[in-house]
C-alpha cells in the first residue's frame, strides 16, 4: 500500500491538444480518492498515466515514494479495474485471478489462496469454474475485481467499472466496491462520470474539468463549499440553479434583486463575505433541495418567492418542479403532498443559509 | 364470423404481411434454384473423377453407352495407384510442403498481424495496406522473378525450393485475415495483461493466440489450401519426378508415352483433393467466422 503523488502532470497528443493541464494530487496511504468529471476532462487518461498506459508527457508520477514515470505498468504493482471487464475469455474464473500471479511465478499453493480468499470476499466462491461468457454482467465484474485484489497491490484503479452495469446492479456494486475497500484497505483511485458515485464512495473527491482539477476534497466539503460554478453545478443532482441576480445594500443589509419584483434578503451571517461585492451583477446559486415549499425554520433563514411550475415531475418521495425566470431555468423540490398545478403561481421558501454566489467573469463562487 | 369481421377490420400493414410471405417464398425458390445450379456446376466434375475412376481402362476407352454411368464398377485404379511408388512420393512430398509451408506462414503472419495491429509504430498503417497489396500481385507474374531466385539459391528441382516460395502467397493474406482477428480483440484485453505483469510475447501467446484461435485455424486452412493446390510454381520449378507434388505430378507422371492412364489419374486427383475436403469439413464454422471477424462490431 502506498501513496500516490501527482506533481504538475501534463499529457499532450500530436497537434498540440491538451488533455491533462499540469495537474497536482496526493493521495494518502489507504485513501479512496475519485477522479470525476465530463467526458473529455482528462480523468481517464490521468488514470491511465498513473498505471503506465499512456505515455507522460510533463511532470512526474511517485507510487510509495517512487518515480514511476519510466516503469512499465507491470512493474508498478498496481491493479487495474477496466469499464468492460478485460477478462481473458478463454479462461476460467479462477484462471483469469491467477493469471497475474501465474506470470510473477508466485507457488500454486499460495495462488490457490488468494484466489480463494479474494473469491470469498467477493462472494464468487461458486463461480471460480466457468469461464467469463457464462457470467451476468454484475459477477463479471466481482470477478475484475477480484484479479485485482488476488494481487494485494500498492494501489487499485477503476476507470469507470460500473458504467456497463444497469442502474439497479450499479447501486449494489457500488456498495460492495466500498465494502471490498473498507476490508482491504488499498489506496483507491476510482474514475466516474457519475457524481453520485462519487460522493458514495469517496474520502476525497477531485473534480476536472478541461483538463484541470477544479476542486479537491471531502463530498461534503464539495456539496456545501463549491470552489467554482462547474463544481457548484456540477456536484448534486438535480444539478445547482444559477439565476442571474443584483447584490442590493440597504441600510447595511444585503439583498439580491432576481427581477423587478422579486428580491431576497442575504442572511446577516453571510454580509460581511459579500459585501465588497454590493453592487455588482453576480450569480446566485441554490440547490432545488433548498428551494422548497417547506415549513420555514429559523436556521434556514427563509426568503419567499413565487414561481409559476411549467413542468412538475412527482418522483414519489419527492416531487420535481421546474420553473422559468427571465430565462434561467429553476428547479425546487417540493413536498409531494403539495398540489402543485402547472401554470397555478407556487409559493416557495429559499433557505438563503445555503445560498452561493457565483462571479459571473470569472466563474469563482465568492 | 367474428373472425372474418376481425380481418376485415385489421390495420393495412397486416394485409401487407401476407404479401411479405409470398416475397419470402419466391426469394427462397430464386435462393434454391440458384444454389441447385452452382452445385451442379461445381459437383459435376469431381463427379465425372468419381466415375472415372470406378471403370476399367477398357470401359473408358469404350465410346458406347453414357459416359457418367459406370457398368463395371472396380477399385483397381485405387490399388494400382496406391501401388505406384511414384504416387507415393508425390503424396509425401506434397504432405512435406505443406506442412512446412503452413508452419512457416503461421509464425510470420501471426507476428507480423500482432505487431501491425498492436504495436503502434510508425508506418503500421501502410505496412498492413502493403501486405495486402502483396496478396493482389498473382503468381504468374512472380514466377519469373522467382525463378531467378530460387535459381541462385540453387534450390531448383527441390522441394525446398517450393517451401521457400509458397509463403510468398499464403503470408499475406493469412497476415491480413489475423490483422483483422486481432484488431477485433478489445485493447484493454492487452492493457489487463500489461498490468497483470505479461511481457508482449507473453501477451501473444497467453492471450492473442488462445483467443484469437478462430482466426489461426482460418488462415491455416487456407494455407493448407494455397500450399495443397499450387500449381503454377511447381509447374516451373521442379521437372525431377522425385521432387514433384501431387498436383503437377498425377497429370504429368501418370502418362505413359501417348497413353493416358485417366482412370489412375482420376482416382489420384480425387485422392489428393481429399486432404482438404476432409479439413473443410471438420473445420469449416472456424474458416466462416475467421473470415468474417470483424467485419462487424462486436
Amino acid at each position: 500500500m502506498a501513496q500516490v503523488s501527482l506533481r504538475k502532470i501534463v499529457k499532450a497528443y500530436e497537434g498540440g491538444v491538451q488533455a491533462v493541464k499540469g495537474i497536482d494530487l496526493e493521495i494518502d496511504d489507504h485513501e479512496f480518492v475519485v477522479l470525476v468529471g465530463p467526458s473529455g476532462c482528462g480523468k481517464s487518461t490521468t488514470l491511465r498515466m498513473i498505471a503506465g498506459l499512456e505515455e507522460i508527457t510533463g511532470g512526474e508520477i511517485a507510487i510509495g515514494g517512487t518515480v514511476v514515470n519510466d516503469i512499465p505498468p507491470r512493474d508498478r504493482d498496481i491493479a487495474m479495474v477496466f469499464q468492460n471487464y478485460a477478462l481473458y475469455p478463454h479462461m476460467s474464473v479462477y484462471e483469469n485471478m491467477a493469471f497475474g500471479l501465474t506470470l510473477r511465478k508466485f507457488p500454486k499453493a499460495e495462488i490457490d489462496q488468494r484466489v480463494k480468499k479474494a473469491a470469498a470476499i467477493l462472494d464468487i466462491t461458486p463461480l471460480l469454474d466457468r469461464k467469463p461468457k457464462a457470467l451476468s454482467g454484475g459477477q463479471r465484474q466481482r470477478v475484475a475485481m477480484g484479479r485485482a485484489i488476488v494481487r494485494d497491490p500498492k494501489v487499485f484503479l477503476f476507470d469507470e467499472p460500473l458504467s456497463n452495469l444497469d442502474a439497479k446492479l450499479r447501486v449494489q456494486m457500488r456498495t460492495e466496491i466500498k465494502k471490498v475497500h473498507q476490508t482491504v484497505k488499498t489506496t483507491t483511485i476510482y474514475v466516474t462520470h457519475d457524481q453520485v458515485e462519487a460522493m458514495t464512495l469517496a474520502d476525497r473527491v477531485v473534480v476536472m474539468n478541461h483538463g484541470v482539477i477544479e476542486q479537491v476534497g471531502p463530498p461534503q466539503e464539495l456539496y456545501h463549499s463549491p470552489a467554482t460554478k462547474f463544481v457548484a453545478g456540477f456536484i448534486g443532482s438535480p444539478a445547482m440553479n444559477f439565476i442571474p441576480a443584483r447584490l442590493e445594500e440597504a441600510s447595511g443589509a444585503l439583498r439580491l434583486r432576481l427581477a423587478q419584483d422579486i428580491v431576497l434578503n442575504v442572511p446577516e451571517s453571510r454580509t460581511a463575505r459579500y459585501r465588497a461585492h454590493a453592487g455588482r451583477d453576480v450569480l446566485f446559486g441554490i440547490r432545488p433541495e433548498h428551494l422548497t415549499d417547506d415549513k420555514p425554520t429559523d436556521k434556514a433563514n427563509p426568503a419567499p418567492l413565487t414561481l409559476t411550475p411549467e413542468v412538475i415531475e412527482p418522483m414519489g418521495m419527492e416531487t420535481l418542479a421546474h420553473f422559468r425566470l427571465d430565462g434561467a431555468e429553476i428547479s425546487a423540490r417540493l413536498d409531494p403532498a403539495t398540489p402543485a398545478v402547472v401554470g397555478v403561481p407556487l409559493r416557495l421558501i429559499a433557505h438563503m443559509d445555503q445560498m452561493h454566489l457565483i462571479d459571473p467573469v470569472t466563474d469563482k463562487v465568492l | 364470423m367474428s373472425a372474418t369481421t376481425a380481418n376485415r377490420t385489421l390495420p393495412g400493414i397486416y394485409h401487407r404481411a401476407g404479401s411479405l410471405r409470398a416475397e419470402r417464398r419466391w426469394a427462397l425458390w430464386t435462393s434454391y434454384a440458384s444454389l441447385i445450379l452452382a452445385a451442379i456446376i461445381f459437383l459435376a466434375p469431381p463427379f465425372y473423377m468419381l466415375v472415372t475412376s470406378l471403370k476399367t481402362s477398357g470401359e473408358i476407352a469404350g465410346m458406347a453407352g453414357n459416359p457418367w454411368i459406370v457398368r463395371e464398377p472396380t477399385l483397381e485404379n485405387y490399388l494400382a495407384i496406391i501401388d505406384n511408388p511414384l504416387f507415393r512420393t508425390f503424396m509425401l512430398n506434397s504432405l512435406i510442403i505443406t506442412a512446412c509451408v503452413v508452419a512457416i506462414t503461421m509464425v510470420i503472419s501471426i507476428l507480423a498481424a500482432f505487431a501491425l495491429a498492436r504495436m503502434r509504430f510508425w508506418g503500421s498503417q501502410v505496412l498492413a495496406t502493403g501486405v495486402f497489396l502483396t496478396y493482389l500481385v498473382p503468381d504468374t507474374l512472380l514466377f519469373i522473378p522467382l525463378y531467378q531466385i530460387v535459381g541462385g539459391l540453387g534450390l531448383l528441382n527441390s522441394i525446398w525450393g517450393l517451401v521457400l516460395v509458397y509463403p510468398t502467397l499464403t503470408v499475406p493474406f493469412c497476415t491480413w485475415i489475423m490483422i483483422g482477428y486481432f484488431a477485433s480483440i478489445p485493447r484493454e484485453l492487452d492493457e489487463a495483461a500489461l498490468i497483470d505483469g505479461a511481457t508482449w510475447p507473453q501477451m501473444l501467446l497467453k492471450i492473442f493466440i488462445p483467443v484469437a484461435l478462430p482466426g489461426i485455424i482460418a488462415a491455416t486452412i487456407f494455407a493448407f489450401t494455397v500450399s495443397w493446390a499450387a500449381f503454377v510454381y511447381p509447374t516451373a520449378f521442379v521437372t525431377t519426378p522425385d521432387e514433384m507434388p501431387l498436383t503437377i505430378g498425377v497429370v504429368s507422371q501418370l502418362v505413359r508415352a501417348d497413353t493416358f492412364a485417366w482412370g489412375q489419374i482420376m482416382a489420384g486427383a480425387l485422392m489428393a483433393a481429399l486432404p482438404p475436403v476432409i479439413i473443410y469439413a471438420f473445420l469449416m464454422d472456424y474458416y466462416i467466422a475467421g473470415l468474417t471477424a470483424g467485419a462487424t462490431k462486436g
